[in-house]
């Protein structure tokens, strides 16, 4: 079906937006102009939570919300600027208490609550690194990235720390604390831990922001990629430039909104835009620690008057299920502008918005290695429904052809597919994966960087996403690596080989399914299956686990071994199975 | 259908979908998500389930009331035979 691009006649819009005229801004633009716009520090120092909050805590701001905290059945919870910066300058505190130095590494595994925006903002003022952790990872995800991170101290609960941290501390040498936030009614803090709110409480909410260098790490985020371990992707102070122009550009972030971010903060878009952005542009925000929940989400856009709304495929196509009529049943007269991240969106997700709000959803393409928004429609242009959009202003892509040489070709002709680069250079570009320089060097090519998304673009410089090109798996907007699921489902007593796969799911875009091979004399059967599923799930938790476990006689292998997860997929999808000349037993 | 016939059904399908969780455990007053990991995508889950094993159709409004035990209990009460 073809789908006509939504127009946006002038005064369409219902307020002037940031970026005004895209082809100028793309002409004109510079980062250097960007960076200038922020605060700093004196000697050209640079440090994110000095830009997301204490320049305004010192300024005429100070009273301003900048985030009010929801949650079913308690009042709304407010933090100004003021009390954020404060917080945050007595976790900096508590940090160097600790002896934490600049540079190492300190977590959070918790849900959206107060302690876990102190702890991203006092850690960075500090000027050591921040590493966020999803709080529905089971304990063999947390153990790896704690691992790997060398993290010192990690935030969380009591109930997760029982549950997904105490089974595995002893095989993390390098985590000296531990402060758990508690749960009233949960007893006293489990062995081996602090409480983080009697700390914070003796800690002096005085500091003075560490100047950190605009190249010196602030961040650590892990993704996932078809093979070995997590990755760390490392992000530098310098990013922030690029938060705030593309929160401004594409999220069109002005003073006075009211935004919601639905993304958790354990994941980049709820760190970069669900913290330090919006911040960062003064702007008051809205956290909700609940879960999806339709009628709740409607009345949170209703009441608490969002102008600006930044969600994820997954949750639009939840709301399209539910029905536009629970949509309809309430007015959102302040609501201005809607984003999407995550996943291609559909076009009848897109449309949809128009008929529930008024408002096109505008998709927008990135990922945890660009750190920020780099292709997006814009309120100032058309949308074509499917569509990723254009580059920002000051990003440059290209489809391009990596050749075996280290070299790269790029595609002129419109609409061919190829695999969406862009030219390095953009601030919150990674600057390296976590003790990985051979991995890092290898998604350049030719003077790009190599996103391993295929893509298309139009004859009018619109790109449209095709698909991955390898096997990392994309469900609800996670990313998912089929190894680390196979490696847990292999340490299953009753499993010799397993295959992971993504299937397409109406909802979740992908759904992570198994396929398992037993070992010699098992068998097969439905308690077996639950049993692996259980073992998944306490394992890997259910963000990464798989929804459905299959069990097969042989897994399709390559000569060498290595299980065929393209083959899986085309079989289990009844597509052509396409060269099987590495198949194991191929004439 | 008796109540505790009931909730004993629907402590089995929600286990089904979470494995993992030990039924003797699970608390009926407290939500899923506050005892253990159980998200959207499993309430979803949860639902069709309830639609193929009792002939239940939750609209999506009402996942909210699919909570806890107590709550879907409280919900289905007067909806399963």
């Amino acid at each position: 079906m073809e789908w006509s691009p939504i127009a946006k006649p002038r005064g369409a819009v219902r307020r002037e937006p940031c970026l005004k005229d895209y082809e100028e801004a793309r002409r004109t633009f510079s980062w250097d102009q960007a960076a200038a716009q922020l605060a700093g520090l004196p000697g050209g120092a640079l440090n994110i939570a000095y830009e997301s909050v204490d320049r305004h805590a010192s300024g005429a701001a100070r009273d301003r919300l900048a985030i009010r905290f929801l949650a079913q059945g308690a009042d709304p919870h407010d933090l100004t600027f003021g009390e954020l910066s404060a917080a945050s300058h007595r976790f900096a505190n508590v940090l160097k208490q600790l002896g934490v130095k600049r540079g190492e590494r300190v977590a959070t595994l918790m849900g959206r609550v107060p302690a876990l925006y102190t702890t991203v903002l006092g850690t960075l003022a500090a000027g050591a690194v921040y590493c966020p952790l999803f709080s529905a990872f089971g304990p063999e995800p947390v153990k790896a990235r704690l691992g790997l991170g060398a993290v010192r101290v990690l935030v969380t609960t009591d109930l997760f720390y029982r549950r997904k941290v105490a089974p595995i501390r002893a095989e993390l040498p390098d985590l000296r604390h531990v402060l758990v936030v508690r749960t009233p009614g949960a007893g006293d803090v489990p062995e081996g831990t602090t409480d983080f709110d009697e700390l914070m409480r003796t800690a002096s909410p005085e500091y003075e922001v560490a100047r950190t260098s605009p190249e010196d790490y602030a961040l650590l985020h892990f993704t996932s990629g078809t093979t070995g371990k997590p990755k760390g992707v490392l992000h530098a102070h310098a990013a922030i430039v690029a938060h705030v122009a593309t929160a401004r550009w594409v999220l069109d972030l002005q003073d006075d909104d009211v935004y919601w971010c639905t993304a958790d903060p354990g994941w980049v878009t709820g760190i970069s835009y669900g913290v330090v952005a919006p911040l960062a542009c003064g702007v008051g925000m809205i956290v909700d620690r609940e879960e999806f929940d339709a009628p709740r989400w409607y009345e949170i856009l209703d009441t608490q008057r969002v102008t600006v709304w930044y969600t994820a495929p997954t949750a639009i196509r939840m709301l399209m299920k539910a029905g536009v009529e629970l949509a309809k049943a309430r007015q959102y007269p302040s609501l201005r502008h809607l984003a999407s991240v995550g996943e291609p969106l559909n076009p009848e997700a897109v449309v949809w918005g128009v008929e529930a709000f008024g408002l096109p959803f505008h998709d927008t393409w990135w990922q945890t290695e660009t750190g920020a928004i780099m292709i997006a429609n814009y309120p100032c242009m058309e949308v074509r429904p499917g569509s990723m959009g254009r580059p920002v202003p000051g990003v440059e892509a290209g489809i391009v052809h990596p050749r075996d040489d280290g070299g790269a070709d790029e595609v002129a002709q419109p609409d061919e597919v190829g695999e969406l680069a862009l030219r390095p250079g953009w601030p919150s570009m990674f600057r390296g994966y976590l003790n990985e320089d051979e991995r890092y060097r290898k998604c350049f090519r030719g003077g790009w960087y190599l996103s391993g998304d295929l893509a298309k673009r139009d004859a009018d410089g619109y790109y449209w996403f095709v698909g991955r090109a390898d096997d990392v798996i994309k469900a609800a907007g996670h990313l998912i690596s089929p190894f680390e699921v196979e490696s847990v489902l292999m340490t299953h007593p009753s499993v010799s080989q397993a295959g992971v796969i993504g299937v397409p799911d109406p909802v979740a875009g992908s759904a992570v399914k198994a396929f398992v091979e037993l070992k010699a004399g098992q068998s097969a059967s439905e308690a077996l299956r639950k049993d692996i599923l259980a073992h998944a799930r306490r394992q890997l938790g259910v963000a990464v686990a798989p929804r459905e476990i299959a069990f097969s006689e042989q897994l399709p292998r390559t000569r060498s071994g290595k299980i065929m997860r393209r083959l899986l997929r085309a079989r289990e999808l009844g597509l052509p199975e396409g060269d099987l000349s590495t198949l194991e037993g191929a004439p | 259908m008796k109540r505790e016939e009931l909730a004993a059904k629907l402590l089995a399908m929600v286990t089904d979908i979470a494995p993992d969780v030990d039924p003797a455990t699970v608390i009926p007053g407290i939500d899923f998500r506050d005892q253990f990991d159980f998200d959207s995508m499993d309430t979803l889950n949860f639902a069709i389930a309830l639609h193929r094993e009792l002939g239940v159709e939750v609209p999506e409004a009402e996942y909210s009331r699919l909570a806890s035990l107590d709550k879907c209990v409280a919900y289905l009460a007067g909806k399963v035979r």
